[in-house]
């Protein structure tokens, strides 16, 4: 039986010219690799955390005390809008798909993503678009609407600065980057998964990408289409939602909806993926109920897409709509509520190893659920007819959001940073980490279900000592360091972790997936010889028992692909079995151009200039014709 | 095809010395063979969405509103929509005749049918050009005349990327870069054209139809 995968057996000086770019500068701006493009992702997404977390400690230093002025209202209002703007499509979709991105390849034993030049086309956009919008700043003119931007307020009467077409156009450029991830996701996974890994043994974390990808592919373009038409009334003043000449405000809050709370599990899913993937290596037994998982993410996809009136039951919509809603808002609390007893299940079933991953996991939990058992409260319309636009609707969102996808994200780090990095973290720094970060966020966003119960509005920049509001905001203020404490914990960990971190090795934990059985860091063509796979977990033994050591993986004898020519697999859709070979293409600037004349684009529609418009949209038809171009050697294969 | 085998083999799970050395499997393959064709099937779910959230936009203002079309706008005329209806449909035709012509090895096929799509969507475009510069009302006007301009212009715009994508097909066609066994593009760009016309069908229904009703 065939062993090793890595790349210590490889005629390296070969591998190494198929692989690597010829020059330095193409090798960084030209790069197609899934994994460095993963990072990139990973650490610009970061950045977007850290600016976003920082515009969340000023809130709350200005609530901290009531009559404060440490900020004007305008200011308040363009903080929390780029807070929730960033938090939301800057930071916790693009660092998922992140990790998506370097992950999905090497758990599906691939030698890279379907559409490599897209994958880099998909970063260099998010990072485009995400400028664009945080360049506002410069001009004092961030978005101020907050992040669903409701008419009328967004309208040019009441928003006439550039605020909003910062925000509306900044948003149509990234929906290019997350559709374009999105497909590329799909597609690798429908056709590049490794012999043998049939749909029934795909990792669960790969079920949640691909769910989530659908997701993106379904409710983007609602977003879309309400931001074009956002645009097209400011600009040009074509009517939508203006009532005297025939438009209506609420077509904005559906459009938006409809996109927006699908967008709450396109977060959500690949987090909770990362918990089904992390759990068993840390508990030492395969996950409870993998079928039930797998069928509960997918109908959680399906059902997102009914619930997004509960965001409107203050609107006045009929109370037939109303309940229809409220329904199927309760509905989606089953699999949801599944998938806790599942994971609890295994906890409980398995020999639970105290790492700090497994910490983060269990934070997730405690969270999530308590985040989940407000949620169900809402559907109940009278209930949320009290507490909308209130901090109890701030503290619910925040449970949902930081349980269900930051924890997870920090038990990802913990355990996947070692495959990425070649070098283990800290458990000492991780349990600080850990448990300021939690005590932190409990301390911030416990109390904030009382001033909502208090009647405390979300969304005012200061409030009178008479409300009573005050100890339980200084509380809530005082939580916010004491979980930013956590973070700069991670922070110094990793650092330290890349200086001098204990080296990995292939598997650090014992983890059963086909990522583990390669080396850390991975070499750029991730698997010298393609994996085989016959069960769930390749690396686990094959029959029940808790796995006390893993196992190499098999390999496919002899490859049907030619390493040399940048080959991988290509898969049929349901079996997984050997179809066909496919050329990964060469490193290349052509996204990166692509992705620039795409800026210049909005840049031109922005500033409403045509003739910028006119020289991006030409630059754009020229990057992808050159894009479609057959290579050379594709011209004069002889097949 | 020994493919086949060793789907057959894998999910019998047999001692491995039993999977056989592989025949060099193809480099390239079309339908959904193809991870290209997956790409574009999926690029069109999503547009597909993009536009039913117009439509849905469309009806939703028009059921709120008390007269559709409103007070002073007459529903569009349908001689020059259907025309062009007729044209989007050869032009489809077109399209699969220089699709089955390649999948034939058939390259002067694939030339025919590709220019003479060409020129029936490019005059569906000049006769949509001809309506727009008719109209006796502007965008501005109210929310009908405000989706009758945002729906057929963002389908106009797509019949335009489609356009653009049959000039390089029929550039690269003439270099002869595609054969019986390589021509996923062509699949692509047609099964895109496709979509397109059938949007179209959605759009002729909801604009140019649903008002008369």
């Amino acid at each position: 039986m065939a062993v090793a995968t890595g790349s210590s057996t490889a005629p390296n000086e070969q591998l190494r010219r198929a692989w690597e770019a010829p020059t330095r500068i193409l090798g960084i701006l030209g790069t197609v690799d899934h994994k460095v493009i993963g990072i990139r992702y990973i650490v610009t997404a970061f950045v977007f955390f850290l600016l976003a977390g920082i515009s969340a400690l000023l809130i709350r230093l200005q609530l901290a005390v009531p009559n404060n002025t440490l900020l004007s209202p305008e200011a308040y209002n363009q903080l929390f809008t780029m807070h929730g703007v960033s938090m939301i499509f800057l930071f916790s979709t693009p660092i998922l798909f992140g990790f998506g991105n370097y992950l999905v390849p090497l758990m599906i034993g691939a030698r890279d993503q379907a559409f490599p030049r897209l994958n880099a086309l998909s970063y260099w956009v998010f990072l485009f678009s995400g400028l664009f919008m945080y360049s506002s700043l410069l001009f004092g003119a961030a978005p101020d609407g907050g992040w669903f931007a409701y008419v009328p307020l967004t309208s040019v009467k009441y928003s006439p600065g550039l605020n909003l077409d910062f925000w509306a156009l900044g948003l149509l450029f990234l929906s290019i980057s997350s559709t374009a991830g999105a497909i590329n996701f799909i597609v690798t996974i429908f056709k590049m998964r490794a012999p043998g890994m049939s749909v029934n043994r795909m990792p669960l974390f790969i079920w949640g990408i691909l769910i989530s990808a659908f997701s993106v592919l379904f409710a983007i373009p609602a977003l879309s289409a309400a931001n074009i038409l956002l645009e097209l009334e400011r600009k040009f003043g074509i009517p939508f939602f203006d009532p005297a000449r025939g438009g209506n405000p609420l077509l904005w809050q559906h459009l938006f909806w409809f996109f927006g709370h699908p967008d709450v599990y396109i977060i959500l899913l690949p987090a909770i993926g990362m918990i089904s993937e992390i759990l068993p290596a840390f508990t030492r037994r395969r996950v409870v109920g993998y079928t039930l998982l797998v069928l509960s993410t997918i109908s959680i996809g399906i059902i997102a897409f009914g619930v997004w009136v509960h965001h409107m039951f203050a609107t006045g919509l009929s109370p037939t709509a109303n309940s229809f809603f409220s329904a199927a808002s309760i509905v989606i609390g089953i699999p949801s509520g599944l998938q806790i007893f599942a994971w609890l299940a295994t906890m409980i079933t398995g020999r639970p190893i105290l790492k700090t991953a497994f910490l983060f996991v269990v934070g997730f939990v405690i969270t999530f659920v308590l985040g989940g058992l407000t949620g169900v409260m809402f559907p109940a319309t009278a209930f949320d007819r009290q507490v909308t636009d209130s901090y109890f609707v701030v503290a619910h969102f925040h449970y949902t959001l930081v349980g269900g996808a930051v924890f997870p994200l920090f038990a990802g780090f913990y355990y996947w940073l070692p495959k990425i990095t070649g070098r283990l973290l800290s458990e000492r720094l991780g349990k600080w980490h850990f448990w300021l970060f939690f005590i932190g966020f409990h301390l911030t966003f416990f109390p904030q279900h009382l001033l909502g119960l208090m009647a405390m509005p979300r969304r005012v920049y200061t409030y009178e000592a008479a409300t009573g509001w005050q100890t339980i905001n200084l509380i809530s203020t005082l939580g916010a360091f004491v979980l930013t404490a956590g973070v700069l914990a991670f922070i110094i960990n990793v650092y330290q972790s890349l200086q001098s971190g204990s080296l990995a090795g292939e598997n650090p934990w014992g983890a059963g997936g086909l990522e583990w059985a390669t080396d850390s860091p991975p070499p750029s063509y991730n698997f010298q010889r393609l994996p085989l796979v016959r069960r769930r977990e390749p690396l686990w033994p094959a029959v029940g028992g808790a796995p006390t050591s893993t196992y190499a993986v098999e390999t496919l004898t002899p490859d049907p692909t030619n390493i040399l020519e940048r080959e991988s697999l290509v898969t049929t859709l349901l079996d997984a079995s050997p179809d066909a070979r496919m050329r990964i293409p060469n490193d290349t600037m052509l996204p990166l151009f692509l992705a620039f004349s795409l800026l210049i684009l909005f840049i031109g529609l922005l500033i409403t200039q045509w003739a910028v418009v006119a020289i991006g949209a030409i630059l754009v038809f020229i990057s992808i014709v050159v894009w479609v171009w057959p290579a050379k050697e594709n011209v004069h294969d002889n097949e | 095809m020994t493919t086949n085998e060793l789907s057959t083999t894998l999910s019998n799970e047999p001692p491995s010395s039993t999977l056989r050395s592989e025949p060099r499997l193809p480099l390239y393959v079309t339908g959904s063979r193809a991870i290209g064709w997956w790409g574009t099937a999926l690029l069109i779910a999503n547009e597909a969405v993009l536009f039913a959230s117009l439509i849905a936009g469309y009806f939703y203002l028009r059921f709120n509103s008390p007269i559709w079309p409103p007070r002073g706008n007459e529903p569009p005329e349908l001689p020059l929509p259907l025309l062009m209806t007729m044209l989007l449909l050869a032009s489809s035709a077109a399209m699969m005749i220089a699709e089955r012509g390649i999948q034939h090895g058939n390259r002067a096929r694939l030339r025919l049918g590709l220019a003479a799509a060409f020129v029936l969507a490019a005059i569906f475009i000049s006769l949509q050009a001809l309506e727009y510069s008719r109209t006796a009302f502007t965008p501005q006007q109210n929310s009908y005349t405000a989706l009758f301009f945002t729906i057929t212009g963002l389908h106009g715009l797509h019949v335009l990327v489609a356009l653009l994508a049959n000039l390089v097909l029929q550039i690269q066609a003439g270099f002869g870069y595609f054969n019986q066994t390589r021509h996923q593009a062509v699949q692509s760009v047609s099964l895109y054209w496709h979509f397109v016309d059938v949007v179209w069908i959605v759009v002729l229904f909801t604009v140019y139809l649903s008002p008369h009703l």
